[in-house]
């Protein structure tokens, strides 16, 4: 089991809670033996190289990956309330449909697919559009939006889903920084609503001045704590070598439990 | 007064014949069933797979008549569930191994196609044969009209209590599976609704031009707009002018109308290819236009 699991006694109850958590694909585990609580509220960034987890660890909290071992246990939050903004968005932008209906779809939970849209609901929809900035491109098509309006569309569909717990992978991933500064500024209001956010980030300088809580990911987990503490240069070499599979403490007991469950 | 309309030519093939007048019917009938339907096959990418889809539900027509003879409810029956096998067998091996949606239907409509082709040739003559292929649509009787009529109904009914759904399905798909339950809904019961509607399409223009009045009108109208809801009213009345064109042309010039109404439809697709403002032309033309308002 992992050591530096440490997590200050968080004030709020917890959200989020794994036990013993192995994701992965065809029985081979991404991110394995996860321990941990997150506390509601929490602005969380996770972190780590590439093929570190930190997306399947986000699809499994999300619902959309069994664990192949271990439970991930949501409390006072139901999967269905989650919003999830996935790293590669499967929108058909070639869609013929124009950005207040694509905003509009974050109702859906409230409207379902056959409740109407009263006015104070088209002003909610109006309001969202206002505050990601895409004021007077209601009527654009989302095939004709560039990439940085694009993803504030889908953040202010997220903004209608209202939810308690967000999952973010990758939120900025080619978007321009001016669009970058927006969308965080909505991240941190959302924060201060008090819902739990969870990110998944490369941008460390990003997560130093924007996320007070950082989850370092290399297939387990190597730091969690305070941002500042979490990435060292120490951790960050760490989380580096074992996610390349050159830790010197590669041989622990958790692969010898893998082999003995198989 | 129906002497003084019958003297107008474009009406008067419709006034005089009941066979003009029931063809006009089904083909409304199919404009206002068919056609939405072949909106959403080609918003979700998937104008070929209804192509494979409308030869899947050959061999199932082809056991009903080698049941039952040329018999609408037979062939009607085996139509559908030999589509639906298709459709559900498809997506259930899509969903569930390293096979593709596509592949996957390919698969399954080649197996289909020739077991019809089989079945067909093993007791039937050609002419039955070209009956299956290519419909008959100035010889639908009351039964058939029925028949198309109540899938129409069925058809429009059911895609205007799921639109939300069938729209949101078809542009975010993994999106309403996180949001909604409904996902394999729409999924299957869109399934449903192409397979109800290729049959009607197969009793009136045949397997192979069923699915003309649905892809061409759909993919005319998407020339002209962008937002789902004209979409659907423009392919609507594509289809519709297609058809009494379609029909006319084959009362004056003596042609097959089957292959005349689709023809017609392709021309309505290659007349908005040159003029409609999302064509290839019309964004070349005015190169500062861009979805402005």
């Amino acid at each position: 089991m992992p050591e530096n699991t440490s997590n200050p006694s968080p004030k709020l109850p917890p959200i989020l809670r794994f036990d013993n958590l192995t994701l992965g694909y065809d029985r081979h585990p991404a991110v394995h033996h996860l321990h941990g609580e997150i506390a509601a509220g929490s602005l969380l960034a996770i972190v780590g190289p590439n093929g570190a987890g930190k997306s399947t660890l986000l699809k499994g909290i999300a619902g959309e990956l069994r664990p192949l071992q271990g439970r991930i246990h949501l409390q006072g939050v139901q999967r269905q309330q989650i919003a999830y903004l996935t790293q590669l968005t499967t929108l058909d932008s070639s869609f013929p449909m124009v950005v207040h209906d694509f905003v509009a779809m974050g109702l859906w939970r409230e409207i379902g697919a056959f409740g109407g849209l009263d006015r104070a609901r088209r002003q909610r929809i109006a309001a969202a559009i206002d505050l990601v900035g895409l004021n007077g491109l209601e009527r654009r098509p989302i095939g004709a939006l560039s990439g940085g309006q694009l993803q504030r569309a889908h953040f202010a569909r997220v903004l209608l889903q209202d939810a308690p717990l967000l999952l973010l992978d990758e939120p900025y991933g080619a978007i321009d920084a001016a669009s970058v500064r927006d969308l965080a500024a909505l991240v941190r209001h959302w924060h201060g609503e008090g819902r739990t956010v969870i990110a998944v980030l490369h941008d460390l300088e990003h997560v130093r001045q924007e996320y007070p809580e950082t989850l370092l990911l290399a297939r387990e987990i190597v730091a969690r704590g305070a941002t500042a503490t979490v990435l060292s240069d120490a951790n960050l070499l760490r989380a580096r070598r074992l996610a390349e599979g050159r830790s010197d403490d590669a041989h622990a007991p958790i692969c010898h439990a893998d082999q003995d469950a198989g | 007064m129906s002497e003084t309309l019958a003297s107008i030519p474009l009406l008067s093939p419709f006034i005089e014949f009941s066979f003009m007048r029931r063809a006009l019917a089904g083909c409304l009938a199919l404009s206002l069933g068919a056609t939405p339907v072949g909106v959403f096959l080609m918003l979700r990418r998937m104008s070929l797979a209804g192509d494979a889809m409308s030869h899947a539900i050959l061999p199932g027509a082809a056991i009903g008549y080698l049941i039952a003879g040329l018999s609408l409810p037979a062939m009607t029956i085996g139509g559908l569930i030999a589509g639906l096998a298709v459709a559900v067998l498809s997506g259930g091996v899509a969903r569930n191994s390293v096979i593709k949606e596509d592949t996957s239907l390919a698969t399954f409509y080649l197996i289909s196609l020739s077991a019809g082709v089989l079945i067909i040739s093993l007791r039937g003559s050609s002419v039955d044969l070209l009956h299956v292929l290519f419909g008959s649509v100035l010889a639908l009787d009351d039964a058939a009209l029925l028949l198309l009529a109540g899938f129409a109904s069925l058809s429009v009914l059911v895609l205007a209590l799921g639109l939300r759904l069938f729209v949101l399905e078809g542009c975010d798909p993994a999106f309403l599976a996180r949001i909604s339950r409904l996902g394999p809904v729409a999924h299957y019961g869109f399934m449903v609704l192409l397979v109800l509607n290729l049959v009607a399409g197969f009793h009136a223009l045949g397997t192979l031009m069923a699915v003309g009045i649905m892809i061409l009108p759909a993919a005319a109208a998407r020339l002209w707009v962008c937002n789902v809801g004209p979409l659907l009213l423009i392919a609507v009345c594509v289809a519709l002018l297609g058809s009494v064109i379609g029909l006319l042309l084959s009362y004056y010039a003596d042609l097959p109308a089957g292959p005349a109404i689709v023809l017609t439809l392709g021309g309505l697709y290659l007349l908005s290819l040159l003029v409609a403002p999302l064509g290839p032309l019309a964004s070349r033309w005015r190169s500062g236009w861009h979805f402005e308002r």
